[in-house]
């Protein structure tokens, strides 16, 4: 099954789909390869979530792939297609132009920041920021309109109307995240993409914002790009979760498969860095190392200085992102490593168990 | 040296200072020798030209360098002291040292300059260089002291200088090290910007005649020419020189001050270095639209499906 088909047998509808997308930061020798022919879809209505250490690229993943990116990024290659779930209209991201960019960015695609709550002026009340990114995309909309609209998204999110006439300084950091989501969802989006959204927040308002957006997503039915380096959360919140190592892609399947029976070296070692809920304890292993220098890339794969499994082959050529050899598959799963690749490799237990 | 800008601005400059330090010597003429070659244009006998008395003008741009160097460096150098001292001072300290220093800013900063040196100078007949340089110096920190004033109450409450605090730094040691190296760009461009405002402004006085006719500098050359009807006369080589002398100073000054940014900023300094590359290679790098840059060949190769893409439309038509 070549990964295009894996990629339709899992995604039904896509929405977005970031097809070999490649990123450096700077423009000349010296460039740093942030990302490599990174290929992602998102399917309708989907939670996506997206996991990595720091500095795997996860960000610059979003970023990219919605034009964003301050210099001195720049995309050097690949396509990044949107297709409405709802009317159809299609367009590639990559290749709009200004305009056509702006008035896609928040109807089609709306991002919640990484510390967004710092991402309110803090001069203006609440209201008026909501009214004015509405009004930023609806210029014939009536004041009173928009003002009932703003009304509306704050209601959605949990925060009792009369907040409107409040400034950013007045809301506490969980209320202020929640009216950025309010904001994000102002023009109804298909997608919204989330850049650790709840990151500042201590788990208790994490746990209810999670909840939040889970409802939202219920109700209004747009397609989510979650980012975060908490895969705990993902594997709870999300359907789907692509696991990033080093600018690339190390491996993808759905939530439960890939908690339960992940096949990557690298999710296995993300997956016993926290300790499991249920079942029996164990210890906690963590990873050893830290990932490598952008500029100074290890030979082969990527992961190969730090993972316990290395093999010679490793070293020398770079794996591709295949369905693995372990029986019994859930199709559609995609994992980038030797031992899932070289058929005369026994696969470790502990990386094709099953059940 | 990477910064071109700079370098340009350094050069001229440099030429500038090395002319008010030898000028004096290696004029041909004594600039106020009064001759028969009355009104000559530039030849190689006068480079620049004669005055309608027969002063030779290179002589006298030569020597009036040197009063234009040292009034502009030398009221820069105070003004810009005097900023720094009163500006981070009063942004640092706060409450009553602050509004007390707030307020002797705000009270210098009304004081008009020029004015108050034409008084001067009719005061004191004998008003040289350094009487009007230190007189531009104290009407013109006022500006800069506000700016830095600004600045460092912005930067006082970041977490940097919060972490500094924490870590047990001494007030002094916060000040020098922790916040002025982020104000060196502010306090360099104020240094420039006042050093093109003094020489402004001491020629400007000496234009209208304010200060003393008989010590040389542009100023005192442009003077002579617009008494004498220089224009009228066609005689353009008695005031064009100068005035090039004044705008090369200018944009020497300028250049440095781009320089000046890049250096300490070094965020600027990046993009600086890359500015050429994405020149080259035609990416236009912004904030908000990442450019798209698929080398030159895929390019091409784009640009040549478009067109067949094209082609084949209107053939079906």
């Amino acid at each position: 099954m070549s990964i295009a088909e894996a990629r339709r047998t899992i995604v039904k509808q896509p929405v977005l789909e970031i097809i070999d997308l490649s990123v450096d930061y700077g423009y000349d020798d010296s460039a740093v390869h942030a990302l490599k022919n990174v290929s992602l879809t998102l399917g309708a209505g989907e939670i996506l979530g997206l996991a990595g250490e720091s500095g795997c690229g996860k960000s610059t993943l979003a970023y990219a792939a919605t034009r964003l990116l301050p210099p001195p990024g720049v995309i050097t290659g690949g396509e990044v297609l949107f297709t409405s779930s709802r009317d159809g209209h299609q367009g590639n991201l990559l290749r709009m132009s200004d305009r056509e960019l702006r008035a896609q960015r928040w109807r089609d695609t709306a991002i919640v920041f990484q510390g967004s709550m710092n991402s309110l002026n803090p001069v203006y009340k609440v209201g008026k920021q909501l009214m004015d990114g509405i009004a930023a995309h609806e210029k014939r909309m009536p004041a009173h309109v928009q003002r009932a609209r703003a009304a509306e998204l704050l209601t959605m999110v949990g925060i009792t109307t009369d907040r409107l006439e409040s400034y950013p300084h007045q809301l506490s950091g969980g209320m202020r995240q929640r009216v950025m989501i309010a904001m994000a969802l102002a023009l109804e989006p298909e997608i919204v993409i989330m850049d650790e959204p709840t990151t500042a927040l201590d788990v208790v308002m994490q746990r209810q914002i999670v909840e939040q957006i889970m409802d939202l997503k219920r109700d209004l039915g747009f397609s989510v790009i979650f980012i975060t380096h908490d895969v705990s959360l993902l594997i709870e919140m999300a359907d789907r979760i692509a696991i990033m190592y080093a600018g690339e892609i190390v491996e993808t399947a759905t939530a439960d498969e890939l908690y339960r029976y992940p096949r990557h070296p690298y999710t296995r070692g993300l997956l016993r860095s926290f300790p499991p809920l249920h079942g029996p304890r164990r210890e906690m292993k963590g990873i050893p190392g830290s990932p490598p220098d952008l500029q100074s890339m290890p030979t082969g794969c990527r992961f190969h200085t730090r993972c316990a499994y290395a093999m010679p082959e490793c070293s020398i050529s770079v794996p591709t992102l295949q369905p693995p050899t372990v029986a019994g598959d859930e199709p559609g799963r995609l994992v980038s490593c030797w031992l899932h690749e070289d058929p005369a490799v026994t696969v470790p237990v502990e990386l094709s168990r099953r059940a | 040296m990477h910064n071109r800008k700079a370098l340009a601005g350094l050069i001229i400059l440099g030429v500038f200072l090395v002319l008010a330090v030898i000028g004096p010597w290696i004029a041909p003429y004594d600039p106020s020798a009064v001759t028969q070659a009355s009104l000559e244009p530039p030849s190689a006998a006068h480079w620049l030209g004669t005055t309608n008395t027969g002063q030779d003008i290179f002589s006298q741009l030569l020597v009036g360098t040197q009063g234009v160097m040292v009034v502009g460096l030398l009221a820069g150098v105070i003004a810009t002291a005097l900023s720094v001292i009163v500006g981070v001072t009063a942004g640092f300290i706060g409450g009553l040292g602050d509004e007390f220093l707030s307020l002797l800013s705000n009270v210098f900063l009304v004081i008009p300059a020029l004015p108050l040196i034409i008084i001067i100078a009719a005061l004191i007949p004998s008003a040289g260089g350094v009487t009007i340089a230190l007189v531009i110096a104290f009407t013109g920190w006022a500006w800069g002291s506000r700016i830095l004033r600004a600045q460092t109450l912005s930067l006082r409450n970041r977490d940097f200088v919060e972490a500094a605090r924490a870590n047990g730094e001494p007030m002094w040691r916060i000040i020098f090290f922790e916040i002025m190296p982020n104000l060196i760009a502010i306090i360099a461009s104020g240094f420039i910007g006042t050093v093109i405002f003094a020489i402004l402004s001491e020629v400007t006085l000496a234009f209208i005649g304010v200060t003393s006719i008989s010590t040389w500098n542009w100023g005192t050359v442009l003077f002579w020419a617009q008494s004498s009807q220089a224009l009228v006369l066609g005689a353009w080589w008695w005031f064009v020189p100068a005035g090039l002398c004044i705008a090369a100073v200018g944009t020497a000054l300028t250049l440095i001050n781009f320089g000046i940014d890049e250096f300490v900023n070094p965020r600027l300094r990046n993009t600086a270095a890359s500015a050429g590359i994405l020149r080259k290679k035609k990416i236009r790098a912004r904030i908000g639209f990442t450019p798209v840059f698929r080398g030159d060949a895929n390019a091409d190769a784009g640009a040549a499906a478009t067109a067949s893409v094209a082609k084949k439309g209107k053939a079906s038509r």
